[in-house]
């Protein structure tokens, strides 16, 4: 009887965990179906879901119409470059956050992360013009100083949660065993926090490529990454909901298929330390 | 080579004196065991003689060398953890020859001393495994391979058995003392368990806030214990411990009496008590005796099979040849 209950339960956990993903999942979905419809299909009353003439003719136009190249070239940059900055400042610190901790040390912590409560727009003004000042606006060197910048917090966390995990008492077994600090930290800290620096880059590039405020605040058409691409067929378009679709699905697989191949790596960043 | 000699080491974390002021020297190739309560600083004395942690004040001496300020891999020291601390990303064999690796011995020597060592250790069959996939004595059994190949001036070992379950940890203690016979390398051993103090030292050093308290073989500390502390300390089941008239009688403050000083009848004796708790073990027998007016709970230990169970009314001998006396301050008399 009661293993009974026990598969009924999980059968229904089962449905509604399943359900909740589709929702969720659902927006996605409905661009990835709307880009392969006529724009009047794409509007048509009542919603057509799945039998309707498939068509790849928005990509063309999409493609036809925009450089969707140089977009997708400057979301690789961004993204890429503004992860690889900040793992080089972030390592270091979270190192020393980690092992050699100070009275202050907490308190630090806690003030990187409030700076991730403060609402983007509230800094844009001063931020904004110091880019023209500086000549920074619209360059792919200035946005990607700032997507470093507005991901340092959570880098620095997640390294710190990692390295923290490392067993100082195996760092001392190297110190003992007659590692330098450049020994100790090329052949036993490295290779444990691999693991832990390959999700946290992975996290970081899906936060830098998917950033839609300073990107588009602070680009024009030089340095304007795939959010841009996405934009510029939301406003001046007007309800061409096909071709906005197309444009997102086109911005939006290179991350998708990211993600898919590595949800393992991003599930053990994301919930590392919870469940041992 | 293993000589090692503290000379007033103090060691402070802020403003709290962990290690007051202490002298000690570690004969060449003695097997040298800190013992004590938690927090008694014996990990921390362990870890200042590795170089891990710096004195505040003081000097140590390694070989006559002064290597107060040298760096833990220059003192030619070797170091068991408690938690084994291996590297989890290595294998076995990785993990013995990470010492040599680092002190740049040929690859020919490495292969020639890790296999010596898992031969020694049992490990052979190991030696491509990672640690994850090792029981618990085997991982310390590779703990103590990666020290030996080192051939190190002194082991230290801090509590590196405490991990263990209570069969294993038998097992481990006496495959030590064997390695300590065979090496004849100075041993430092750090535990709270008098059991291994009592059964592995050449010297059991008995630490308390920092001070010592006691040095000397087992058998001293176990006949002449210098002060109540260490002759709690020291012994299983825990000496008796009597204060007021009874004491008085011998002439002391306190007396103590060993629960194996203490012989138990049914129908005479100078103490009497019920018996509240009886531990049979086969071999010998503990009663824990109440309401003999001298302290909470006198200890008895008897050989063999005695029965006494809850309630019953006995009666106590205590040797008083070997009766401890002590002073209002807890120092030994005589």
């Amino acid at each position: 009887m009661a293993r009974a209950v026990t598969t009924q339960r999980k059968t229904l956990n089962t449905l509604i965990a399943w359900s909740i993903g589709f929702v969720i999942f659902f927006p996605i979905l409905w661009t990835i179906l709307t880009s392969f419809k006529t724009e009047a299909q794409a509007i048509n009353d009542p919603p057509l879901f799945l039998f309707f003439d498939w068509t790849l003719e928005n990509y063309a136009v999409v493609q036809e119409r925009s450089n969707y190249m140089r977009f997708l070239w400057n979301s690789i940059f961004l993204a890429g470059g503004s992860t690889l900055l900040g793992i080089i400042i972030a390592v270091p610190a979270a190192w020393s956050m980690a092992f050699v901790p100070s009275n202050r040390t907490k308190d630090i912590l806690m003030w990187m992360l409030s700076t991730k409560m403060l609402p983007a727009v509230g800094v844009l003004y001063p931020i904004y013009i110091g880019f023209v000042k500086l000549g920074l606006l619209d360059s792919r060197l200035g946005l990607m100083i700032i997507l470093m910048l507005i991901n340092l917090p959570i880098i620095i966390w997640m390294l710190y949660t990692y390295f923290k995990e490392i067993p100082g008492e195996i760092l001392e077994a190297a110190r003992m065993d007659g590692a330098s600090l450049k020994d100790e930290i090329l052949y036993v800290l490295t290779p444990m926090a691999i693991p832990g620096i390959a999700s946290t880059v992975l996290l970081n590039v899906i936060l830098a490529w998917n950033e839609a405020f300073w990107t588009l605040n602070l680009t024009a058409a030089k340095a304007a990454p795939l959010t841009a691409f996405i934009a510029s067929y939301s406003s001046p378009e007007g309800l061409f909901f096909a071709k906005l679709s197309a444009a997102s699905t086109m911005a939006i697989a290179p991350i998708l298929i990211l993600g898919w191949f590595s949800q393992k790596q991003l599930v053990r960043g994301l919930t590392f330390g919870a469940v041992k | 080579m293993g000589r090692i000699v503290l000379e007033s080491v103090t060691k402070k974390f802020g403003n709290t004196e962990v290690i007051p002021p202490l002298d000690l020297t570690i004969e060449e190739g003695e097997f040298v065991v800190f013992v004590g309560p938690s927090g008694c600083g014996k990990s921390t004395l362990l870890r200042l003689i590795a170089g891990l942690e710096d004195v505040s004040s003081g000097v140590i001496k390694i070989d006559d060398n002064d290597a107060t300020d040298l760096a833990p891999a220059k003192r030619g020291l070797a170091m068991v953890f408690q938690s084994y601390a291996l590297y989890p990303h290595m294998s076995v064999r990785k993990n013995i020859t990470f010492p040599l690796r680092m002190a740049g011995l040929s690859k020919a020597e490495q292969d020639e001393r890790v296999t010596k060592a898992a031969e020694v250790l049992n490990l052979s069959d190991y030696l491509d495994r990672r640690p994850g996939q090792l029981s618990g004595g085997q991982r310390q059994r590779v703990a103590i391979g990666r020290a030996i190949v080192r051939e190190p001036s002194a082991f230290l070992f801090d509590e590196p058995l405490s991990n263990l379950d209570a069969a294993l940890r038998v097992g481990m203690r006496l495959e030590i003392s064997e390695l300590h016979k065979r090496l004849e390398t100075t041993m430092i051993y750090v535990t709270h368990d008098q059991v291994e103090a009592m059964t592995m030292a050449d010297k059991i050093v008995v630490l308390r806030a920092g001070n010592i308290e006691q040095v000397g073989s087992p058998l001293e500390l176990y006949h002449s214990p210098r002060n109540t502390f260490v002759a709690g300390f020291i012994g299983s089941p825990k000496m008796n411990l009597i204060d007021g008239e009874e004491a008085a009688k011998y002439g002391a403050h306190t007396i103590g009496i060993r629960p194996e000083h203490i012989s138990v009848s049914g129908s005479e004796g100078p103490w009497s008590g019920k018996v509240v708790v009886s531990e049979h073990l086969g071999s010998d027998t503990f009663f824990h005796i109440h309401g003999t007016g001298l302290a909470d709970t006198i200890t008895v230990r008897v050989d063999g099979e005695v029965n006494f169970k809850y309630g019953d009314r006995v009666y106590l001998t205590p040797r008083d040849d070997v009766i401890h006396k002590f002073d209002a301050e807890g120092l030994r008399i005589g």
